[in-house]
Order: structure tokens, then sequence, then C-alpha cells
């Protein structure tokens, strides 16, 4: 009896394992969840761009999803706070893959975190769609193109716009207010690229430690070098009081203030008066057509902001993934990536979007002038579109790519 | 045009200009440390935070209640003033028996409450604040365009360190305050409620950071994240200065202020730590500190 019982224990036991991975070949979902992972910053200076936003922002996809398809495997969502540490957010990562069955980790915002938890993504064959980080390293040098999708923005798509049409209205002389960390460089670097490439020339710049708590040094110097244009190659909490100060020692009566990466939450947060005229690229706007409105006022009523670029675009990312999984019936990171790079993305934050072989997403982005205060009728109306930026102009064409997993 | 070192002499004064008006932040704020530590024997480290609630208490009253910059200036302050009170009575005077370090503690624990609650409640981004009509526009110094408001900055905290001099050197009170910080047990024995003004004197305080909270609101974004970003550059003045010297904390404010906007002009990247470089050193040679005396 003992024998017949000890047998039948070791072969069950041999027996789960090649079950398992024969159900996995066949296509099924494993452990019939799919666990969706959002890492972001919940409480330093980036948590009002990502944050709990993006937690909503993902309750509503999968919300969206199962009303739509009525799928048969069960939805999760988790959410850490990486601290704007690449660290933290690479053994969180790692955690929730090795002992959680996460199987797609979005959001990622802050280039450093982003590049560290891709490599974990690659080493632990699951997926990362990025949302939140810019430094084009993520589709070049570090590029994954297997595991990883750069879906929002990048440091290209923000310098591009911008640039160009301000040095065709004959503002050639620039001068960068840099955050002196991998991101700040990245965006100088890009946008020094443009400038110089539309005949523009950059009369110099200074770097500022991230989190400066006084910026009106650095501007004194930004207007002693008389260049038309200040770009802010900064973000979040160093934009805004970029901007202020700048407003406060009349150095937008002679020179034109560029933020280089400038969302809806930092207008909120600054003003109109102070943010009028303001020219930078985004990815998306609240009040586009009546399909961003819709989703928008929903995103409100449950968040009491409206979204920023990075919130609509975990939204779509969510989605595009999950519809995915539902279409191969797996959730095998190889046929997924194979599915969402084969499907055009069609939805509230983009139309017609695709994913390159490098891992970039293409979607149209939008150059926009900030309202006058005049101008703007209700809260959070602040916008002129002033050109939508076809998808193929917007991003860093094929030809430039450094990512060495391309083929040329 | 006169250069210095490559640098326009006009660009010069306007660096130094700027300097002041930090410095004269570093000077209010280093000054309530001072004043709490030389009478306490707690390092506060919930200043950063009681400034930005001074802060944000201005932006809350103009925003849900309509009361004005100048009211807030003087409303706000009493407020923060009211919070250290209770602060100290339910928490802090258990503590003073104890090593430093419990003090120290405590009031970092507090400091990240306080900003986890104004975090939770209005988001990191911050929120805007106008400045009063009567400081809009600048003086133009010919070297530089002076925003009047900065200005305003440099008077107002001035005064009020001047006064808390005063104060603390120059009236009965003050001289009561010292004699509690030199002896308390033999102060008590003269009859002076020595409890009473160690509670006041974490009041006024913890006063001087809503104070500077104020002043601050207009000339930058008001967030949680303000304080501490503020925080650790002031302990340094202290330090530099010397633990619990009043006129020390003013002086090394305003100076390390200028150091500070002059390393922005030639080593901009090195603003953050030069301040820090300054108390290595000062550290090295005067372990009390340039103003403080070694007990």
């Amino acid at each position: 009896m003992m024998k017949r019982k000890l047998l039948a224990l070791a072969l069950s036991t041999m027996l789960v394992p090649v079950a398992g991975t024969a159900l996995a070949q066949a296509g099924k979902i494993s452990g019939d969840v799919v666990k969706i992972g959002v890492l972001t910053d919940m409480s330093g200076v980036y948590a009002d761009l990502g944050g709990k936003g993006s937690v909503v922002a993902a309750e509503m996809a999968i919300e969206d999803f199962k009303a739509q398809f009525k799928p048969k495997f069960k939805i999760e969502v988790v959410s850490a706070d990486h601290q704007n540490k690449a660290d933290v957010g690479s053994n969180k990562v790692r955690e929730w893959y090795d002992t959680q069955g996460v199987d797609m980790v979005t959001d990622v915002l802050n280039s450093g975190v982003a590049i560290a938890v891709a490599k974990v993504t690659t080493e632990k064959n699951k997926i990362m769609i990025n949302a939140g980080a810019a430094s084009t390293r993520l589709t070049n040098e570090d590029c994954a193109p297997k595991n990883v999708v750069h879906y929002v923005y990048d440091t290209y798509a923000l310098a591009n716009g911008p640039v160009s049409v301000m040095i065709k209205q004959g503002k050639d002389s620039w001068f960068f207010l840099t955050a002196d960390y991998a991101f700040g460089h990245s965006l100088e670097k890009d946008a020094t690229a443009v400038v110089l490439a539309n005949g523009g020339k950059v009369l110099g710049g200074v770097r500022h430690p991230l989190n400066a708590s006084d910026f009106s040094s650095f501007l004194l110097q930004a207007q002693a070098s008389k260049a038309k244009v200040v770009a802010l190659a900064n973000a979040g909490g160093d934009t805004i009081n970029s901007i202020k100060a700048a407003n406060e020692f009349g150095l937008t009566k002679n020179q034109s203030v560029v933020g280089l990466l400038t969302t809806i939450i930092d207008i909120h947060a600054v003003g109109l008066q102070a943010t009028q005229g303001m020219m930078f690229t985004e990815g998306f706007y609240w009040n586009l057509n009546s399909e961003t409105r819709d989703w928008s006022r929903r995103f409100f009523s449950k968040h009491k902001k409206m979204p920023s670029m990075l919130h609509a675009g975990a939204y779509s990312a969510i989605t595009t993934y999950l519809k995915a999984v539902h279409a191969t019936g797996t959730d095998d990171t190889a046929t997924v990536m194979k599915k969402m790079r084969e499907t055009p993305i069609n939805d509230a934050f983009a139309k017609g979007g695709r994913i390159r072989e490098d891992g970039r997403m293409v979607h149209d982005m939008y150059l926009v002038e900030v309202k006058k205060p005049g101008e703007s009728k209700e809260p959070w109306d602040y916008y002129n579109i002033k050109k939508v930026i076809p998808a193929e102009e917007a991003f860093q064409p094929m030809a430039l790519s450094r990512c060495p997993a391309v083929k040329k | 045009m006169t250069e210095i070192f490559g640098v326009p002499i006009q660009a010069l004064f306007g660096q130094l200009m700027l300097g002041l008006v930090n410095g004269s932040f570093y000077a209010v704020l280093s000054l309530g440390l001072a004043v709490i530590f030389g009478m306490l024997n707690i390092i506060n480290f919930a200043h950063g935070a009681l400034y930005m609630t001074g802060a944000m208490l201005a932006w809350i009253g103009l925003e849900y209640l309509g009361i004005g910059y100048w009211w807030m200036l003087v409303l706000a302050p009493i407020c923060v003033g009211l919070i250290g009170i209770a602060i100290e009575r339910l928490m802090l005077q258990w503590l003073y028996k104890l090593d430093h370090l419990y003090g120290l503690l405590l009031t970092f624990g507090l400091a990240l409450m306080i900003e986890g609650l104004f975090r939770d409640l209005y988001g990191v981004a911050g929120q805007p604040y106008s400045i009063p009509e009567e400081f809009a526009g600048a003086f133009n110094l010919g070297f530089m365009f002076l925003p009047k408001y900065r200005a305003w900055i440099i008077v107002a905290s001035l005064t009020v360190c001047l006064a808390t001099w005063y104060v603390i050197e120059k009236t009965r009170l003050g001289a009561y305050l010292r004699a509690a910080t030199e002896n308390p047990k033999l102060t008590q024995a003269f009859g002076i409620n020595v409890p009473l003004m160690v509670m006041l004197t974490y009041g006024f305080g913890v006063g001087l950071a809503g104070f500077a909270g104020v002043l601050a609101a207009p000339a930058s974004q008001v967030g949680p994240l303000m304080g501490s970003n503020l925080i650790i550059v002031v302990f340094a003045v202290v330090v530099i200065g010397g633990m619990g010297s009043i006129l020390g904390s003013v002086v090394t404010g305003l100076g390390l202020g200028i150091i500070e906007g002059m390393t922005k002009v030639f080593w901009p990247e090195a603003s953050a730590t030069v301040v820090f470089m300054i108390m290595a050193v000062v550290l090295m040679f005067r372990p009390a500190g340039l103003f403080g005396r070694e007990k």
C-alpha cells in the first residue's frame, strides 16, 4: 500500500512539469491569470506624471477589455513604487516575475530605472511596455525588441517637434538649461542635433542639479547669453520652477522659453498666465476629439485630474497587450510580441499606431501651443494644436537606428 | 565690459543679489533651528516640513478662504507655531532627558508624515501662488532686472532676524531664555517657568519656519517636496555657523547664499555640493562651527 502511494506520488510529481510545458506549448495562459505590473514613481518628482494615475488607467483598461471581450482568463494588476531608483525597480520586477507570475510590466517612468528593468525583463523573457521613460537608448544602444516596447514618447520625438518649427520662425540661436543626469543629457543631445540640422546654432548651456530649489541664477545666465530660445531639458518640478522664474525675471519678454518635456500636468500646476504661448510636443491631449474627451472625462471622474500622455499611453499599452493575449490564447512572450507587432493600434490614445522592429511604437504626435488665459473656456482647456506630426516624421527614422538587433 | 574670470561684472552683481535672496531663506530657517537647538537641545528635523506647511497654509488660505498674502504672512506662522506647541507638549517633552538621537528620529518621522499627508492630498507637482499685486514688476538696477518680490524677501527676512536677535540679546525675556538654556534647574529655582519657556521657544522657532514658507510661496511652486529640498542645506548652514549660535546662523546663512550663487556662475554642477564642502572644511578646523563655543 505504502509503496503504491509513493509510486503514485513520484509519478504525479514527474507528470506535473511535463503537463505544464505541454499546456504552455499548446498555447494556454499560465495559471489562467494574466498579471500586469505597474511600476512607477508613487511619491517623488514624477508621481503626478505617472504614479497613481497609471494604476487608475490600468484598471480602466482591464475593465473596458473585460466588458468588450468577455475573456475566460482572469486579469490582475499589481503596482509598486520604484522611488526613482534603478536597483529598487529591478529588484521589484525580478520578484514579480519569479514569485508572483507577472507577465508584463508597464509605466516604468525614469530612464535610469527603465534601462535596468529592461535588462531583467529580457533575462526572464517577459514583456515590458514602457510608457514613461524618455531616453532613446531604450530603442538604440539598449534595445531589446523581443521583450521591450517603447510606447508613448522619447527624447527624439520630444525635441523634434518644437525645434524645427521655431527655427523656421527665425528663432535660430539656442541656450540649454539641462537637468544634470542621463535623461537631461539625452534630451539636450537630441535637441542639439535637431537645432544644428535645421541650420540653427547653440550659444551655450548650463547644467543644474536634479530637483534644484532655485533657478534664478541659471536663468540669469540664459538671459545674458542673448539666445533667442531658452530650452528646458528637464522635467516635472524642475520645469515648473524654471518657467516660473523665467517669468519673474522678465526673460519671456525678449526670449522664448521651450520646455522640451512638458505635459498638461505641468501647465495645470503653473497656470496659463506664466505658460501662455509655450510650444512643445505632446503625445496625447484630452480635448482632441469625442473619443479622447469621453475617455478622459471617465479618467477624470476617478482620478480628479485630466490624464497625462503617460496615463493615456499606459491604458493603450495594456489594452494592446490584452488584445494580443486574447487573440493568441496564450501569454507566451514570443507569440504575444509577434501578434502585437502585426496588429495596428487603434484606440483613444493612438490611431494607426504600429510597433517597429526596434521596439518603438510609432504614432502621431502633436505640436501644441499653450492658450492665453482669455482663450481658455473651461478648466484644463489649455492647448491649441498647431500641427499633427505624422508617425513617420515624429520618431527617429529606422535608417538612423543604433539598435544591434535590427538588421540593416 | 569689465570681466572677472571671463564673467561680465554685471552678471556677477546679479548673482550676488540672488545669492542674498537665497541666503535670506537660509538665515530665517537656520535661525529657527539654532534657537530650538540652543534651548531644547533638539535637532529639529521637522523644520523643512513645517516650512512647507507654512507655504501650503498660505495657499490653502487663498484658495479656500480667500485670505490674501498679507494676512497669511501673519496667520500662517501662528498656525505653524501652534502645531509646533502641540508637537512639543504631546511628544517632544518626553525626550529631553534622552540622547539627541531620539529627538532627531521623532522629528524626522514627523517630517515624513507631514510631507506624506500633503502629498496624498495635493500631489507633488505643487500649486501656483501668484505674487501679491504690490510687488508685481521689477526694479531695473542697470546690471540686472530685480523682481520687486525678491527685494521684499531680503527686507522682510532681515527685519525678522534682527528683531529675533534683539529680543534674545537685549530684553528681559531674552535674558530669561538665555539663563534657562545655560542652567535650567537654577533658573527654575528663581521662579521662572522653564517648561513654559521651552514650549514657547519651540513654537516660535517653527513659527519662523512657517514665516519663511509664506515668503517662499510666491517665489517658487508650493508643493510637499519644497521643504526636504532645502532642509539639508539649512542644516549644513547651522553646523557651519555653530549649533545654537543666533548671530552665527544669520551671518552664515547670508554668506553661504552668496557663495552658492557665485558657484552657480563658475561651476553650476557643484552648486548643490559647495555648502557641504565648506561644512567639511569648517568642521576640520573649528568643530564647534564658526561662531559656536565649545562646551
